[in-house]
């Protein structure tokens, strides 16, 4: 049982790895800060959460686990508002490739304040 | 306002905020330490109630009530979808070939509430194709970056993928349920009373305090009809 656990949880944290991987290689390949925080958000996330399941399989002691719990958590609960922040200021000081955008409604937007 | 409704049912969320705040920092300080004492448990709550009254929160409206089936639902299709785009946005990253084209598109939401507006903005950042650039509560709209959007097919399964995703997410019942009956007495508003620096507003009607007065003007007007449905 617990050689299959270590097992498990071994796979997971390589799962994991190799979606980190991805997102740090999306940050550099991807065209613009718009994009990029595609891979800043997803792979990322996703990859930390399997890291972070697979410690604890590995772990297995309760004083550790929960705090994976909560980095897991937390990075569940941030990312996505850091995207959404950092996406909304790179959209405002112009860190978007225009000539890779097949439609931008916000281009249309009136009453833009940063217009 | 808290006394007068008394007996009324309550958002989960709207009958004691503050309490619930005080008991998920607690959890999370407890959880920080890793093991169970009562020691933790006290100089978390002593933490709890001191970072509460350090930084107070705006209120936050909610109303309705917790579905915890529709929910369970909302948490699996976002940790299926998580893992999907995951995979999608990793390819992006790694295949040769040119840099994906990718859409900026306006999404209008139906529901004026600001915590299903944050929670959209939540999932939406973690499902397949979409980083939400701009979001606005007044005008009811998100503007979303839908990487790899390169016609409007595209755009189009986003717009239903949107849809989709607030209608799961107003099953949950943590949208704001709205007085529509001020006239009967009756209020379902979650606003908690304990949250407002001066509560005296003589309005049955929710009141935010750091909300604009132009936006609750047009909600109003606009959802009892919405409402009327339910």
């Amino acid at each position: 049982m617990t050689g299959l656990l270590d097992v498990v949880g071994a796979v997971l944290v390589l799962l994991g790895a190799l979606l980190a991987l991805a997102a740090a290689i999306g940050l550099l390949r991807l065209p613009d800060v718009l994009s990029r925080m595609h891979a800043a958000t997803k792979p990322q996330t996703a990859g930390l959460v399997l890291v972070v399941v697979g410690a604890a399989l590995l772990l297995r002691t309760s004083v550790d686990t929960w705090m994976l719990v909560l980095v897991g958590a937390f990075q569940l609960i941030t990312a996505p508002v850091t995207a959404h922040l950092v996406g909304r200021l790179a959209y405002r000081s112009g860190g978007v490739r225009e000539d890779l955008l097949h439609r931008d409604d916000l281009a249309d937007r009136e009453d833009d304040p940063a217009r | 306002m808290s006394a007068a409704d008394g007996g009324v049912q309550r958002g989960f969320l709207g009958r004691r905020p503050r309490v619930l705040r005080v008991l998920w920092l607690t959890l999370v300080w407890v959880l920080l330490w890793g093991t169970f004492s009562w020691a933790n448990l006290l100089g978390g709550l002593a933490v709890a109630v001191g970072v509460l009254v350090l930084f107070p929160l705006p209120a936050v409206s909610t109303g309705g009530r917790l579905r915890p089936l529709a929910l369970l639902r909302v948490v699996l299709d976002v940790a299926r979808d998580l893992a999907v785009s995951s995979v999608q946005v990793a390819w992006q990253s790694v295949r040769p070939g040119p840099p994906p084209r990718s859409s900026i598109v306006a999404v209008e939401i139906s529901d004026d509430s600001e915590l299903l507006m944050a929670m959209l903005v939540e999932c939406l950042s973690l499902v397949p194709g979409s980083v939400v650039v701009d979001a606005s509560a007044e005008e009811r709209t998100l503007w979303a970056h839908v990487l790899g959007a390169d016609d409007d097919a595209a755009v189009d399964r986003f717009r239903a993928q949107v849809a989709r995703l607030e209608a799961d997410l107003l099953e949950v019942g943590v949208h704001r349920v709205r007085v529509e009956a001020a006239s009967s007495g009756r209020t379902e508003v979650g606003t908690d009373p304990l949250d407002d620096p001066d509560p005296v507003d003589p309005e049955p009607t929710e009141h935010r305090p750091h909300d604009a007065a132009g936006a609750d003007d047009d909600s109003s007007a606009a959802l009892p009809s919405r409402e009327a449905g339910r």
